[in-house]
């Protein structure tokens, strides 16, 4: 109950001005720091998705749920199960690549991790990668003696696998059943 | 029909019903009291500061149990009611404000008097708008009422830029059985997930606690401010009389249960009685009804009714285990919950229990003298002279909590008092709008004198308005809580909270145009009361008590809930 892990946190919102910013003083004001937060519209013009990830327990991670829910512009709000989850991010890593030779390794390098080359200048390289954390860590690792210039990460964005949706109708009842130690 | 931005304000606030505003004009709103000009029916306060207008619609809400709402311009006036609104979202009183800031081209670029108003309460406010398009006003509008009176209380805040009053549009009245099938509001209330809607309690819920309550030997009920919001006295002490519980109350949950009941034990917490307190302690069944065991209640979460069962009772589900882990909960409104709880439960007995929990005291004795007053001495005089539905509003400090352990409250909405936040200078506002929502009854503010100069500047609007305000001045000299601190905690190093100065309380009242008595003995006091309650004109009563005299029982923050400091 106690143990501090990352949760991820789907949270459909109204897509209007202001609503990220009360989303986010959830947390800041309670002192935890946002592992990760990506912002993006979705398939209903009106309404906006936003994906973050905390490091915190479990008890911390259902209060902030629950509080989430309050929220007017918030339409819904799913934890989703790190073994349920499936988790991507897009990282945009611009390398130094002053010869041909580092070239063709850092491109034989993104080739193995399925990255895209989006930019070749004569002293640089830059490569789009798409996947979870342990994938993006892995590859910086590598590229690192090269000499990383520069790198940006958008944030974990997720979906829950299978037929389930952050749809309220869809939502399993579990969730609101937490907390009762009397059956 | 066209109407300007304003006037779709004020015809929105007659959908509502609204009779009373508080508030202060200025430059952005201009138009908004050009447009009140037109309505008669809605009666305008106006205070001498935005704090006091904020508290004295807090005051009304609390009192009357209907949204207060106050008005105030950009800026200044905005930012003036930010301690009064954040004392009403801490105590889940319905409060709509409406402030106007500057034309919208005008907006974000330091213009005079503006402030990002929106950004500053998010915090202590259910929601609040920024109305950018006059087109979205009325809608507005009937969604903040909705959410401010829905669920579980609170204030919400509305900021118009001064050109959106101005603009026409078509305005088409709704009544407000209509609000919540059109527009946003619509929209709103077909989404689930809202916990402003009052959630339906579950009914196996229900009957799992009826079977803990059956089970138990030691049952013990709270009853918080939720209780009070929902107004659910005559269930509470129904339900409380079938399960024969003994019954401790928070601050905010005062009023919530009929003070001379017997099963009362009074306040529980850090300066509960030793009754409530214990019982806490040896109870094997904890119901807390709209109570979010704050840390003056829970001074001890992991420690708190370590020897029972917590079931809480909430129409606000992330109060769950937020502060104390619970082993069950109901989630729904009070009433709701405990008409259905009264269905199902047979009368019970627990006389052993009880006989254990009254063999402590449930009030405190104070040593008498002649020059001066106790705290008791004249809160019996009080409950003597006032009639029994007089309305109390305190301020904060220890003529708080004396108030609040001695007078026996009768019925929700009695006691307005600020719990949460404990804001100093809320009384005299507050009891402004008790008065103007309780034209009938007799409302009585209690202050001590650190609290009162604070806001003092409201006697000019008590005796405008001919409040017959009675103000009841606890004057011992001294920031008497935070000298009760320092003397317990910093070995009586008196630092900064020594009162030895002006003003002179009595001829302040006569500048203001009020009557002001001092007195120092108890027959003083019952004559200035009687005159007081009589004349039907404010008067302040500045009564000298003791400089040391301490709020007892105390429990040191943090503690066992049974480890007494003073007692």
């Amino acid at each position: 109950m106690n143990e501090i892990k990352r949760h991820t946190l789907a949270v459909l919102v109204d897509n209007e001005a202001g609503v990220l910013s009360r989303v986010a003083r959830l947390f800041s004001g309670k002192g935890y720091n946002i592992d990760s937060l990506a912002v993006g519209t979705t398939n209903d013009p009106a309404v906006s998705r936003i994906t973050i990830e905390v490091l915190t327990d479990e008890r911390q991670a259902r209060l902030i749920c629950m509080q989430l829910r309050k929220l007017i512009c918030v339409h819904s709000v799913k934890r989703l199960a790190a073994e349920r989850a499936i988790r991507r991010e897009l990282v945009l890593i611009k390398v130094s690549a002053p010869t041909h030779e580092i070239r063709n390794e850092i491109i034989q390098i993104a080739n193995i991790f399925r990255a895209s080359i989006i930019d070749v200048a004569t002293e640089s390289l830059t490569i789009a990668l798409i996947g979870d954390d342990s994938k993006a860590e892995a590859i910086q690792k590598l590229l690192n003696e090269f000499g990383i210039l520069e790198l940006v990460r958008t944030g974990m964005v997720a979906l829950e696998r299978g037929q389930f949706t952050i749809d309220e109708q869809t939502k399993e009842k579990g969730e609101f059943d937490y907390g009762k130690n009397v059956l | 029909m066209q109407l300007t931005g304003a006037q779709i304000l004020m015809e929105c606030l007659v959908e509502q019903r609204v009779d009373t505003v508080f508030g202060f004009p200025g430059g952005t709103i201009l138009n908004v009291y050009d447009a009140l000009l037109d309505y008669p029916g809605i009666r305008h306060i106006l205070t001498a500061h935005e704090q006091g207008a904020c508290h004295a619609a807090d005051g009304y809400a609390r009192s009357t149990g209907r949204v207060g709402v106050c008005f105030a311009t950009s800026g200044p006036g905005a930012t003036n009611l930010v301690t009064g609104i954040a004392t009403a979202y801490m105590d889940s009183s319905p409060v709509v404000c409406i402030t106007c800031n500057v034309d919208l081209p005008l907006l974000g670029k330091d213009s005079f008097q503006e402030v990002d108003i929106t950004g500053v309460t998010m915090p202590i406010t259910k929601c609040n708008y920024l109305v950018r398009d006059v087109n979205d006003l009325a809608d507005t509008v009937r969604e903040a009422f909705a959410i401010a009176r829905g669920g579980r209380p609170g204030p919400v805040l509305i900021d118009i830029p001064r050109n959106v009053t101005l603009e026409k549009t078509e305005y088409e009245p709704l009544t407000r059985a209509q609000h919540g099938m059109t527009g946003k509001l619509g929209r709103l209330m077909k989404r689930s997930s809202q916990d402003f809607k009052a959630p339906e309690p579950d009914y196996r819920d229900i009957d799992i606690l009826a079977d803990m309550i059956r089970a138990s030997e030691k049952p013990l009920l709270i009853c918080g401010g939720g209780v009070v919001r929902a107004r659910a006295d005559w269930e509470f002490e129904e339900f409380a009389n079938r399960i024969d519980a003994p019954v401790g109350m928070t601050v905010m949950g005062a009023g919530g249960f009929r003070g001379l009941n017997r099963l009362c034990m009074g306040l529980v917490g850090m300066h509960g009685s030793q009754a409530s307190n214990m019982a806490v302690d040896a109870c094997d069944l904890l119901i807390a009804v709209g109570c979010r065991f704050s840390d003056r209640v829970a001074l001890n979460p992991a420690g708190f009714a370590r020897n029972a069962k917590i079931v809480q009772i909430d129409i606000d589900r992330s109060e769950i285990d937020k502060n104390v882990l619970t082993a069950h909960h109901i989630i729904g409104d009070a009433r709701r919950v405990l008409q259905l709880l009264n269905e199902r439960m047979e009368q019970l007995d627990h006389a052993a229990w009880k006989d254990y929990v009254f063999s402590f005291k449930t009030e405190t004795e104070y040593d008498e003298a002649d020059d001066r007053l106790t705290p008791s001495q004249i809160l019996d005089a009080i409950a003597r002279i006032a009639p029994r539905d007089a309305v109390f509003a305190t301020d904060v400090g220890q003529h708080q909590m004396w108030a609040i352990q001695h007078l026996h409250f009768e019925y929700s909405g009695q006691l307005v008092t600020s719990g949460g936040f404990g804001t100093m200078g809320f009384g005299l506002g507050a009891a402004i709008g008790a008065q103007v929502g309780n034209p009938d009854k007799v409302v009585i503010h209690i202050t001590g004198d650190g609290s009162f100069r604070m806001n003092l500047n409201e006697l000019a609007t008590v005796e405008h308005y001919d409040l017959p305000i009675i103000t009841v001045l606890f004057n011992n000299g001294a920031l008497g809580m935070v000298r009760q601190w320092q003397t317990l905690t910093c070995n009586g190093r008196y630092s900064q909270t020594t009162l030895d100065r002006g003003p002179d309380f009595v001829k302040l009242a006569e500048a203001y145009g009020l009557a002001g008595r001092r007195v120092t003995h108890v027959d003083q006091l019952e004559v200035a009361l009687k005159d007081a309650i009589a004349g039907g004109r404010g008067m302040v009563i500045d009564c000298a008590i003791a400089t040391d005299e301490m709020v007892r029982p105390m429990v040191s923050g943090g503690g066992n809930i049974t480890e007494f400091v003073v007692d």
